[in-house]
């Protein structure tokens, strides 16, 4: 029983905030009847359904791939040039005001202008959501990189490491903890940008599903939608979280 | 666990080779602080422990840097077995105060990182296990070696760089105060085994140290650092036998010695300081 108490309050805030869904569609049911199709137990009924529908399921799957590829390019950019950041003082003076810059535009800002350039299809969500990650993950690296211990450095160079040697072996294994940091901001803004992002020409995934849903009237498979949404989003974290906290006992 | 054998080949060279290190009229700026030291030279035998003693500010580890390759001087010159050194020789170490293991190896990849690295003589895994085996086995840590840095007492991660450095079989040992962060009882039982594991490596030392009784317990030779610029103000052979905690009267006297020479140092020093402008090298310098 002990076991389970941690969850009590947690599990007592989810239901309150269940049944003052309920009361709020109930209400606002009265002047508007429509809104009865987004009350928690139609929404729960489509959850369900949903669930145990294949195609739901490939939604899920582009969606979750769209991430994995936002990441992977984010990451193949932001570390690089966050190490670069962090050992080159002219790199970082010269670029530092641009990147400040760029990262306070909202990304979605670029969607007319990404698929001018990209076409329709995937690659203008994945430049979208690349491009929203990077920030995260090129700050914490070259932060990590400016906190790591001098001592690790010296001790490279005392071992005549070359530059490729420093990096990979010394450097790299340093700023993992960082960089993992990095990943749980950028995959949190990711899965934020992920839904606008899928509602620009494409037929897939969870942004198109919420779009789609709506054309199609089908509000509880709506409401059902963003219960998913933040279902794989907070699993998304906790996965994120659990390699960050893996990461850092294995030290 | 056999220790390397002493390198027959290498042995029997002419006698510029006889030195491990000799470093001829040594100075050294920082940019944007005045002279370090200047005017140093010396010469490290084959297996010779060397303490370099001083206060701190004296330029001491500065010297040691740049004996190891580390920093370049000014001027003079440095030479590692009969060759101009202008980066860490393969056949050095550095031993630091702080252990400096990378957190994210365990014992045995801490005391192996850098053998394999490009510019260190190739050797064969097998080869290079059983290297690091014996150098971990030498400072006690048989057994450990899966255990993380951050299982490890002071002394011990202290134990497993210096694993490190044995492990790249060195002709010559750099340690820059290498036991002053760690408590007495464990800093006398690392001195003993440094003594012990340089003479079945073969190895030469110079040590960096502010402690006059680690220099008098360990060093073959002492020298005296101290001035601003830094230069060698004395020497001492010291010929008593180990251990020398046997030898206390001998020891007593050599520390008496050396104390003197401090004071006279830093007597010396305060007159000549408020006198004389900043000293500058001149030929009038002796």
């Amino acid at each position: 029983m002990r076991m389970f108490a941690p969850l009590i309050l947690p599990v007592f805030g989810l239901g309150l905030a269940g049944a003052l869904w309920a009361v709020a569609t109930l209400l606002l049911a009265t002047d508007t009847p429509i809104l009865a199709n987004f009350a928690p137990v139609e929404a729960l009924r489509a959850f369900l359904r949903l669930v145990a529908d294949p195609l739901m399921w490939e939604h899920i799957g582009v969606s979750l791939q769209r991430v994995a590829v936002g990441l992977v390019v984010a990451l193949a950019v932001g570390v690089p040039m966050g190490i670069l950041t962090g050992v080159s003082r002219a790199f970082a003076q010269t670029t530092t005001p641009l990147f400040q810059f760029l990262r306070m535009i909202s990304p979605l800002s670029w969607m007319p202008i990404a698929v001018m350039v990209l076409g329709v299809g995937d690659a203008p969500v994945y430049f979208l959501l690349a491009f929203a990650a990077v920030w995260p993950i090129l700050l914490n690296t070259s932060a990590g990189v400016a906190q790591l211990d001098r001592n690790w450095l010296m001790l490279a160079r005392s071992l005549s490491a070359t530059r490729f040697e420093t990096i990979f072996r010394v450097v790299l294994p340093g700023i993992v903890a960082h960089i993992l940091s990095g990943v749980r901001l950028a995959i949190g803004i990711i899965w934020i940008i992920l839904v606008p992002a899928e509602m620009l020409g494409v037929s897939a995934g969870l942004g198109y599903f919420i779009l789609d849903a709506r054309d199609r009237l089908a509000y509880p498979d709506l409401m059902a939608a963003i219960l998913i949404i933040g279902a794989l989003g907070f699993a998304l974290d906790y996965a994120a979280r659990w390699l960050y906290q893996h990461w850092l006992h294995k030290r | 666990m056999n220790a390397p054998q002493p390198r027959a080949a290498t042995l029997g060279r002419d006698r510029a080779t006889e030195q491990v290190l000799s470093a001829e009229r040594l100075s050294f700026a920082y940019a944007k602080s005045g002279t370090t030291f200047e005017d140093v030279s010396i010469g490290i035998g084959r297996r010779e422990i060397v303490c370099l003693l001083g206060g701190s500010g004296c330029g001491k580890s500065t010297l040691l840097r740049v004996l190891a390759g580390l920093e370049t001087a000014r001027a003079g010159t440095v030479s590692f077995l009969g060759q101009p050194l202008n980066h860490p020789h393969p056949r050095s170490a550095l031993v630091f105060q702080q252990a400096s293991l990378l957190p994210w190896l365990n014992v045995f990849d801490n005391a192996s990182f850098g053998l394999d690295f490009k510019h260190q003589p190739a050797i064969e895994a097998s080869a290079r296990k059983a290297r690091v085996r014996e150098a971990l086995a030498a400072v006690g840590l048989a057994g450990r070696e899966q255990a993380w840095p951050a299982e490890l007492s002071g002394g011990q991660t202290q134990r497993v760089a210096l694993a490190r450095a044995l492990a790249r079989e060195p002709e010559l040992l750099f340690a820059d105060e290498p036991f002053s962060a760690l408590d007495a009882i464990t800093r006398a039982e690392m001195q003993r085994l440094l003594v012990e594991v340089v003479h079945r490596w073969h190895a030469a030392v110079l040590l960096v140290t502010h402690d006059i009784d680690e220099a008098i317990l360990v060093a073959d030779r002492i020298l005296l650092m101290a001035g601003k610029p830094g230069h060698i103000h004395r020497q001492w052979a010291v010929d008593i036998p180990h251990p020398r905690e046997d030898h206390a009267e001998a020891v007593t006297t050599l520390r008496m010695q050396i104390l003197a020479a401090l004071r006279a140092t830093t007597e010396g020093a305060a007159p000549t300081l408020a006198a004389a402008p900043a000293p500058t090298p001149t030929p009038t310098h002796s």
